[in-house]
């Protein structure tokens, strides 16, 4: 780990501007992956610019119905909250499927979203990583492939984001407000990760300097009924293989809207467009229900350790569905 | 025979001695001795698994504030014996695997330590390398003799020719992976050296002070009086602390270098997985043949395994076939592939636990082949005599297990055929699998009892407490050997000043130790008769046993396991183990059951968990930390119930007992194997049952 | 880089210098003697050098020192009142939930903390009614211990000792 300057800037603008004004320099907030990174090397940054105390950490309800997250509330203050439980349950469940008590005690909403990919090379500096060190090589592809993503992926890498709280933001189609050196501006969540391409050490669009100060959420879907399930290797503490989001509201037999999004199968959390597209209207039956989550996992390209993933993934997207529409049952 | 004298103390669930300061996280574990402005020295890692170091540059380590010395080949070569490769740190350029120790950095900080091991440069000529099993390129061998010195091979009968003349046949091939002991306290050691005379004093965290201080005295070519190995309490080992490995002789090397300061040395989870052992993986082949009415004609097991080219390491996991049924014909083999890996070594019941996974599974197949319950199966082929030694067992419990453990299980209500029984999204099944493990004595033990003038006893010996309740059991049983209460017994372990004592491995310490303190108390009656005087003082070995030569001994097993199965996603979920064991008298249920349990557990983690995944082109374990090596979490663990039969021993120590910190993760992997096919129909051979393998 | 920092820990108050690299764990370990918060990872993966950061509990080795300047720290030391254990130690004890005692002080800070999150009403991804009552049933602790990981395998006794302690 090299040395660092450590500041605690009092507002987020003023955090903006120093990271802004010092390339070396990077924001720390619950410090659950940085810091990590700075113990193994991943992240080598000079100048840490504190932002917890600086950024908003309440939770406040919208006149438009929805709610603002500040970017500092941390995973367990926002599962917990009485208006996260009552509105947006597959958010709390989504949290609550994430790592521990202690660390959901320290990780805040903005650092949830921002957090790297688990892969193990891009972890272990001693081996190539396209992530960590443009042009060296993936040595994913090749390798120990079993966390690898399924969809989205590129020649260059085939990493997954290991978020479960994003995945249950996107069925809430959140939108998250960033501060940066030219101002303020909204980004869908939908748009936040991007895909890895050729720039696969870009897992966001936001620009260098660019702060995280809240994730807003429209007003829930009436009558929706939400649900989020996670496979992982252990019962706990353990990253996802394949986890499902989903939201929907039914009328008589059929779905009159579907929100899907997976986890554990992307560079970002992946919202399931096909599997919505082919729900919706249709009557509702078990058969249909696997067709529509097929429909989207048809696309995949698995490597030599992860085929499981897309059956995986179908399984447990039916599961999920089936449980909530209580077709089958 | 002690227990019918004195206090009672033995038998009795005495709460353990040092439980008020474990529980306040006050008890001292090795890096947590204070001493005025310590250094650290952290360990640079070859990043290329076969070749030669050609130059290390270290200026710029040396540049940074707060470093007071490099560590490199050059600079320390010759210094230490170089015969054994594992302990021949610094002394040549050459690299047997990725991850072995190349150079260090020691500094005021572990910070400073830190950031300059990165900054130490290391050039190699990069040799081809060869990692996986079975390899490619490079021949199989048969060692001389298999960990333990048992042989490497044996034979008894024409095995084939039973074989082909039998009614049933299995012929599988299972495998078991990498797996890594992973206490949770990483490897640590505080060294100091001094000189004129030149001294050594080493906190460590090891299974045994004495092993360490011979070790390094050899290593070092000093006078082990020379040397003090301080160990009070121990984070967990399970094998892996059984011995010093590189780490030990690297802080010893840096002490040296800086004479007078106190040098710490934590390892780091990662480094942990090339610097201290693991359970090498095997490719074991069973072959069994058999008649209509499940009798074994003709057992065959064939293992191969991984042991690395720095150092022979040959785990017996064929072994357990010699013993466990009858078969008029039998054969056992272990072949070795010597690769450019990291050192394997003892992992918990090393041998019995790969092994018994393998034969426990294929004796679960031969029984669906023959239409027989799996309990049934094992009782007809239990054994008069152990079919290896000819001898008398000194107590074959097997059956009383299967049955007792059956009866408390509910066995006979599950359903015969795989994949009967549904609860709403989840296959439910049952399996059985038997457990065994050698009831061993070490030689070499020796205690000592002085009675103090406050009438108390104190009871020296080096043994050590990994947790295993040593502390609290050597107590009892001093106690009541002298024939006074357990309050009067004031114990001295983990230092190397202390009387010898033999290795807390193999199970043994209770038995090794255990008698050295009962002889001790005899010698000490004998020669101070009932009145003794303050100052009164007596020593005594571990006595050596005839009746070793006359009786098989081996603790005994059942293991039933309950399984869930989710039919859409493959999780497996253990909500129920159950262990019956027989291991002679114990000497503390309390501590006696957290061992049980705790080692089933182990099981249950080694069955749905534990695999450290090589790659090949790099030549290392890629998922080694606590991330990526799954070891069981408190959501994965059901109901776990270990039960004993009321027994003892008479042959195998004045005791009565044995160990039990193996024998509960032996046989738990094949029991939930069992199970998950007894619920989904899948039979899953290669370790660890992961989601995936119940997917379609 | 240096930096001078006040911390109160187990009810003292101790000022020190440390490292902005400083860990609050190696802080605790290495610059105050303060051993009852292990290290068992250093990265967040194990649960060993679980504290109370102001009631709740954190993983010290995520922590940086610097960056809680005046934090209110209890560890496993701090946890009694003088000789008398903490109901949670106590109840260790009583169930022999241990072996190696490593991972314990982590163990009973985590399940103190834990104690509190359920006395709030807070849910776990195994709560089965989220408009119900939230009690420390047997399932309830294994899924909200799970991030504290014991090699020895005493889990099953950690939540007999926990449902013991449990108000």
């Amino acid at each position: 780990m090299n040395p660092f300057t450590y500041a605690r800037p009092g507002g987020a603008g003023e955090a903006v501007e120093a990271v802004t004004a010092d390339p070396g320099a990077c924001f720390l907030a619950g410090g659950t992956n940085l810091v990590d990174h700075l113990k193994l090397g991943v992240a080598s940054p000079t100048a840490l610019v504190d932002v917890r105390g600086a950024v908003d950490d309440t939770i406040e309800e919208s006149p438009d119905g929805g709610v603002r997250i500040g970017a500092g509330v941390t995973n367990s203050d926002l599962a917990a909250h009485p208006v996260i439980r009552r509105s947006y349950p597959v958010l709390s469940s989504a949290l609550l499927a994430g790592a521990s008590g202690q660390l959901r005690n320290m990780a805040t909403t903005g650092g949830n979203l921002l957090q790297r990919t688990r892969c193990v090379y891009f972890q272990d500096v001693t081996t190539p990583c396209n992530k960590r060190e443009p042009g060296s090589g993936c040595s994913a592809l090749e390798g120990h492939g079993r966390d690898n993503a399924v969809l989205g992926t590129s020649e260059q890498c085939v990493a997954t984001h290991p978020s479960d709280m994003a995945v249950g933001l996107l069925v809430l189609d959140a939108v998250v407000v960033v501060l940066g050196p030219s101002g303020e501006r909204r980004v869908p969540l939908a748009d936040l990760h991007r895909l890895p391409g050729a720039e696969p050490e870009r897992d966001t669009v936001l620009e260098r300097g660019e702060l995280i100060t809240a994730v807003e959420l429209p007003a829930p879907l009436a009558e929706g009924r939400g649900a989020y399930r996670k496979v992982r290797d252990r019962a706990s503490y353990a990253f996802a293989l394949v986890s499902v989001a989903a939201l929907v509201h039914v009328r008589g037999d059929r779905i009159t809207e579907a929100r899907i999004a997976l986890g554990g199968v992307a560079h970002a959390p992946w919202r399931a467009r096909r599997t919505e597209a082919a729900l919706e209207g249709r009557p509702l039956t078990e058969a249909g229900l696997r067709v529509a989550a097929e429909a989207e996992l048809a696309r995949a390209r698995p490597g030599k350790d992860n085929a499981f993933k897309v059956p995986l993934a179908v399984n447990t997207c039916t599961a999920v569905l089936r449980d909530l529409t209580g077709v089958g049952s | 025979m002690i227990g019918t004298e004195g206090s009672g103390a033995v038998g009795a669930p005495m709460e353990r001695i040092e439980g008020r300061a474990k529980v306040t996280g006050t008890a001292p574990y090795a890096y947590e001795h204070d001493f005025p402005d310590p250094l650290h020295v952290h360990p640079v890692l070859s990043t290329v698994p076969r070749g030669r170091v050609r130059s290390v540059d270290v200026s710029a380590a040396q540049g940074l504030t707060g470093v007071r010395a490099t560590l490199t080949a050059p600079d320390v070569a010759g210094t230490v014996g170089a015969e054994d490769r594992e302990f021949a740190v610094l002394q040549d350029g050459e690299v047997f695997f990725r991850g072995q120790i190349v150079a260090a950095v020691v500094a005021d900080t572990p910070e400073i330590a830190r950031q300059a091991a990165t900054l130490v440069r290391v050039d190699y000529e990069v040799d081809d390398h060869e990692v996986e099993l079975p390899p490619a390129r490079r021949e199989l061998y048969r060692p001389e003799e298999v960990n333990t010195g048992a042989e490497a091979d044996t034979a008894r009968g024409d095995a084939d020719a039973v074989l082909a003349d039998s009614t049933v046949r299995i012929d599988r091939t299972y495998r078991t992976p990498r797996e890594y002991n992973n206490p949770m306290e990483p490897h640590c050691s505080i060294a100091v050296w001094e000189t004129d005379p030149e001294r050594l004093v080493l906190y460590d965290s090891t299974q045994g002070v004495h092993v360490v201080r011979r070790t390094l005295a050899e290593v070092l070519g000093l006078d082990a009086e020379r040397i003090r190995v301080i160990s009070p309490h121990v984070g967990g080992g399970f094998g892996s602390k059984g011995s010093p490995h590189a780490h030990n002789v690297l802080v010893v090397l840096a002490a040296r270098a800086l004479p007078g300061r106190a040098v710490k040395l934590a390892l780091t989870r990662r480094q942990m997985f090339s610097l201290v052992g693991y359970r090498p993986n095997t490719i074991q082949r069973i072959r069994i043949g058999a008649e209509e009415d499940g009798r074994i004609g003709a057992l065959v097991h064939d293992v191969v395994e991984t042991s690395s080219l720095a150092k022979e390491y040959a785990e017996q996991s064929g072994v357990c076939s010699r013993m466990m049924y009858t078969a008029r014909a039998r054969r056992t083999t272990h072949r070795l592939a010597a690769l450019d890996v990291p050192i394997p070594f003892w992992m918990r019941a090393p041998g019995e636990a790969p092994g018994m996974f393998a034969l426990e599974t294929a004796m679960d197949e031969l029984a669906y082949a023959c239409g027989l319950d799996p309990i049934e199966l094992r009782l007809r082929n239990e054994p008069g005599r152990d079919p290896e030694s000819g001898l008398p067992w000194s107590g074959r419990h097997l059956a009383r297990c299967l049955r007792q453990g059956a009866e408390r299980f509910g066995w006979d209500t599950r359903p015969e055929l795989p994949r009967g029984h549904r609860d709403g999204d989840w296959w439910v099944g049952t399996g059985v699998a038997s457990a065994v493990y050698p009831r061993l004595t070490l030689p070499g033990s020796e205690a000592e009892i002085v009675l103090e003038r406050d009438g108390s006893h104190t009871v020296s010996i080096g043994a050590a407490d990994i947790g295993t309740g040593t502390w609290t059991a050597l107590t009892q049983i001093a106690a009541d050997a002298l024939g006074c209460g357990p309050d009067r017994v004031r114990l001295r372990i983990g230092d190397s000043r202390l009387p010898t004592a033999s290795v807390a491995g193999g199970s043994s310490g209770i038995s090794s130790w255990g008698s050295a303190v009962v002889a001790a108390a005899r010698a000490f009656r004998d020669a101070h008769g009932d009145r003794p005087a303050p100052g009164a003082r007596s020593r005594a070995e571990t006595p050596e046993n005839p009746e070793r030569e006359e009786y098989a001994m081996y603790s005994f097993g059942s293991q039933f396991a309950e399984v869930r199965v989710n039919a859409d996603t493959g999780e497996v979920r253990v909500p129920r183990i159950l262990g019956v064991f027989s291991a002679g008298r114990i000497i503390n249920p309390r501590t006696a059951r957290s061992q049980l349990t705790g080692g089933m557990v182990m099981g249950l983690s080694m069955a749905l968990h534990e695999e450290g995944v090589v790659d090949p082109r790099f030549g290392h374990v890629v998922n080694g930390d606590l991330a990526g090596y799954h070891v069981a979490a408190n959501a994965d663990v059901g109901r776990v119930e270990a039960e004993w039969l009321d027994e003892v021993d008479p042959h195998v120590n004045a005791l009565g007992a044995a160990g039990v910190g193996e024998i509960g993760i032996v046989g738990t992997a094949a029991a939930i194997a069992n199970a998950a096919f007894h619920a989904t129909g899948v039979r899953v051979r290669d370790l660890p049952l992961t989601p995936d393998r119940f997917l379609g | 880089m240096d930096s001078t920092i006040t911390l109160t820990v187990d009810g003292e108050r101790r000022e020190l210098t440390v490292d902005t690299r400083t860990t609050l764990l190696d802080a605790l370990r290495d610059r105050l003697g303060v051993y009852a918060p292990k290290k068992g990872c250093d990265h967040g993966q194990c649960g060993s050098c679980t504290v109370l950061m102001e009631d709740r509990r954190v993983l010290a080795c995520l922590s940086l020192a610097v960056a809680h300047d005046g934090a209110r720290v209890t560890t496993a030391a701090g946890l009694g009142d003088g000789d008398e254990l903490h109901p949670v130690a106590g109840a260790f004890l009583d169930e022999d939930a241990f072996q190696c005692g490593y991972c314990t002080p982590g163990q009973i800070c985590s399940a103190v903390g834990m104690l509190s999150e359920v006395a709030s009403g807070w849910l776990s991804h195994v709560t089965e009614d989220p408009e119900g009552p939230v009690e420390a049933t047997d399932a309830e602790i294994r899924e909200r211990m799970s991030g504290n990981l014991c090699r020895c395998g005493a889990y099953p006794h950690i939540v007999a000792a926990i449902r013991r302690a449990a108000p």
